[in-house]
């Protein structure tokens, strides 16, 4: 099994006939992805690549029976799109877009929770991947293969890299949750989720500086999860109060430190290596140990 | 962005939050003038974006015109925790009976708003809230719901404040809640908010964070970027709409994806201990996309540092392949020298991900001198430090 996307998982993308939109659609398609339409307000009734274009979500919905969003929309107009993917009831919307206020995303994320129906991942993340079953988002679909280990990073080339160092072992699913102060799955969903999947032996998170979702993640594993889990926390020599690319990449005061986390997720019985290779070496040695 | 406390004012104010007479100044004259236009007695305050400012000797209070001059000469030019002093904030005195504390800031944790509120302000309220959590109240907001005028009087009775006063208190709170919304910020803090003897509510210190990302909604916001305190390096790279961030050491960090270039900064910070500390000069992050004029923009504003002796570029080849990447990185070499800006710093290349095998085959057939191919990011660290160090 995986979590959250597999193979029947059938693929919507908001913002399809964009530059951005088109360019991952093709992406998507050639990995192996079933996408099954898009949705641009206003482009109604026209195809890319034979891929049917809706005006709206629910139109798309009704027609195809889409079960995934993948949303490529600009900030400006991406609070709306998302909205509209909850409405139409999607399970699963997959916030692409860099750059959303975060009022909109704090709106948008209490807007899913209200109406219960989908969960979402992102906003500014590179999407979600069941390697040779579906990939929602932007993650390079070649670079690793099917396998043990369940991922979950805040970013996304981190993310590659240990898919490509692991790639011989493999991944049930890889979740890029994202940089953005709100995200709407978090480290402890992923890792839930990982726990309770039987296909996934062991779990990697990567972590970095800003905010406390990695302790909380922390107390999370020292709580509920029996599957060994490695880490890696980027940004220890982050200085205090600079944002660093990601706008929730940000040191203020004593909290939100790498150490801090790297403390917290040790105590929690995790093995947090000191570089991604590192990581990815520990990973490997628990995988073997199995 | 954090604001000045002028600038978070000026927002108060827009949104009728209840504030002072005020006036900057950036020169002892001119704070002169400030003081003359609230008829003498005033209050001189340091501008600076950092706290504990009144124990350093940023804020004095001037009881005539001359006074006011006197105490804005001895502040203007002050180092308070690195901070130089370029403005100051000349405000009225009052007569404070009580002071208070009220916020509203983004809760990552809860996805949501929070609002904190005591009547305990004026002091630092991470002390309060370390030493009497109990006097400090935190009410969630819901962020379709956001500040109603029962989740206002809410916040004000669950922070304890005097029942006579509660109207007033939830009157500023609302306000002060307008001031999150229509300004996109993340932080909206008053401390203290004085009760004077007079009875009246005031903002006399604020503190305001905008989210960067809602720019786009508020072209005015522009006008609050302070130029002057920010490093020429990071300015020229904003205009290239580059993600850079200035560090103090002297290998020059080139990487795609923020994550990746945090975790590089680590990494050539660890192998720099073997070379009697050297360190990381700064953050670059050229993206996804990675293309030859992305490259050649970040070539060119790492290598236009002083303090950069060696560069390492480190990408993953995801949506880019590294066949591109690796032409990239030639064609942004070529595009420096044809702008008669030769390269001649070391560039240490680490490149893994898609295609790597063609893409450092390119880099090595290049017979660029000053391109060192290493195989691993660990290695690549260890190389580029040791290349910094002269060693």
């Amino acid at each position: 099994m995986t979590i959250f996307l597999d193979a029947n998982s059938r693929i919507l993308v908001q913002g399809m006939t964009g530059s951005e939109g088109s360019k991952h659609t093709r992406r998507m398609v050639a990995g192996g992805s079933t996408i099954v339409a898009g949705v641009t307000p206003g482009k109604g009734g026209q195809q890319l690549d034979g891929i049917p274009v809706f005006d709206t979500c629910q139109e798309a919905v009704a027609a195809t029976g889409a079960n995934v969003s993948v949303v490529f929309v600009p900030p400006k107009a991406a609070k709306a799109a998302v909205m509209q993917a909850i409405d139409a009831e999607i399970p699963l919307i997959v916030v692409i877009t860099e750059g959303i206020p975060v009022a909109d995303t704090a709106e948008f994320f209490q807007y899913a929770q209200n109406a219960g129906k989908s969960r979402i991942i992102g906003p500014n993340c590179p999407g979600i991947i069941s390697p040779e079953q579906s990939n929602a988002g932007i993650t390079p679909s070649d670079i690793t293969k099917r396998g043990r280990i369940g991922l979950v990073s805040k970013s996304g080339t981190l993310t590659y890299q240990m898919m490509y160092e692991l790639r011989d072992i493999g991944f049930t699913t890889c979740v890029g949750i994202g940089g953005d102060p709100i995200v709407g799955t978090t480290h402890i969903d992923c890792i839930a989720a990982f726990e309770a999947d039987p296909d996934t032996d062991a779990i990697v998170m990567i972590g970095e500086i800003g905010g406390d979702a990695e302790e909380r993640a922390a107390a999370y594993i020292k709580e509920h999860v029996t599957k060994p889990v490695v880490g890696y926390v980027a940004g220890f020599t982050a200085p205090e109060g600079k944002t660093m690319g990601h706008a929730g990449a940000i040191v203020s005061g004593s909290a939100g430190t790498a150490e801090a986390k790297k403390v917290a997720l040790e105590a929690a019985g995790v093995k947090v290596g000191k570089t991604p290779s590192e990581t990815a070496r520990l990973m490997r040695e628990i995988i073997q140990g199995l | 962005m954090d604001l000045y406390e002028y600038q978070a004012r000026e927002l108060f104010a827009a949104h009728g939050v209840p504030v002072i007479a005020a006036y900057t100044a950036d020169t002892p004259d001119e704070a002169a003038t400030a003081a003359e236009r609230i008829n003498g007695m005033c209050v001189v305050k340091a501008q600076v974006k950092t706290g504990g400012r009144g124990k350093a000797g940023g804020v004095k209070l001037a009881k005539t015109v001359d006074e006011a001059r006197a105490r804005a000469t001895d502040i203007l030019g002050m180092d308070i925790k690195g901070h130089t002093v370029r403005r100051v904030l000349v405000t009225g005195a009052v007569d404070i009976a009580r002071e208070f504390y009220v916020s509203f800031l983004l809760d990552r944790a809860n996805r949501a708003y929070l609002a904190m509120a005591s009547v305990e302000g004026g002091m630092d309220i991470e002390e309060v809230a370390r030493t009497k959590p109990e006097a400090l109240a935190r009410i969630r907001v819901d962020a379709i719901e956001g500040v109603t005028p029962a989740k206002a009087a809410e916040i004000a009775a669950t922070a304890n404040f005097p029942e006579e006063l509660r109207p007033a208190i939830a009157e500023v709170l609302q306000k002060l809640w307008r001031v999150l919304v229509a300004e996109d910020a993340t932080l909206v803090e008053v401390n203290p908010l004085v009760l004077t003897e007079q009875g009246d509510v005031l903002a006399i210190d604020g503190k305001v964070t905008l989210d960067d990302n809602a720019r786009f909604r508020h072209p005015h916001h522009e006008a609050f970027v302070d130029r002057a305190a920010t490093d020429p390096i990071e300015l020229r790279a904003k205009e290239l709409d580059l993600n850079y961030v200035k560090l103090d050491g002297s290998v020059g960090i080139i990487g795609n994806g923020a994550g990746l270039v945090m975790s590089t900064l680590d990494v050539v910070a660890y192998a720099g201990e073997e070379f009697g500390g050297v360190k990381p000069a700064n953050f670059l992050d050229i993206g996804g996309g990675a293309s030859a004029q992305v490259m050649a923009n970040g070539l060119d504003i790492v290598l236009n540092d002083p303090d950069v002796k060696a560069v390492f570029v480190n990408v993953f080849g995801g949506i880019t392949a590294c066949d591109a990447v690796a032409n990239g990185i030639i064609q942004a070499i070529a595009l420096l020298e044809s702008r008669g800006e030769p390269v001649t710093k070391p560039l240490v290349c680490r490149i893994d991900g898609n295609n790597a095998v063609e893409g450092r085959r390119i880099l090595d057939e290049s017979g660029l001198a000053i391109v060192e191919r290493v195989e691993t990011m660990d290695e690549a660290a260890r190389r580029v430090a040791q290349l910094a160090a002269g060693a």
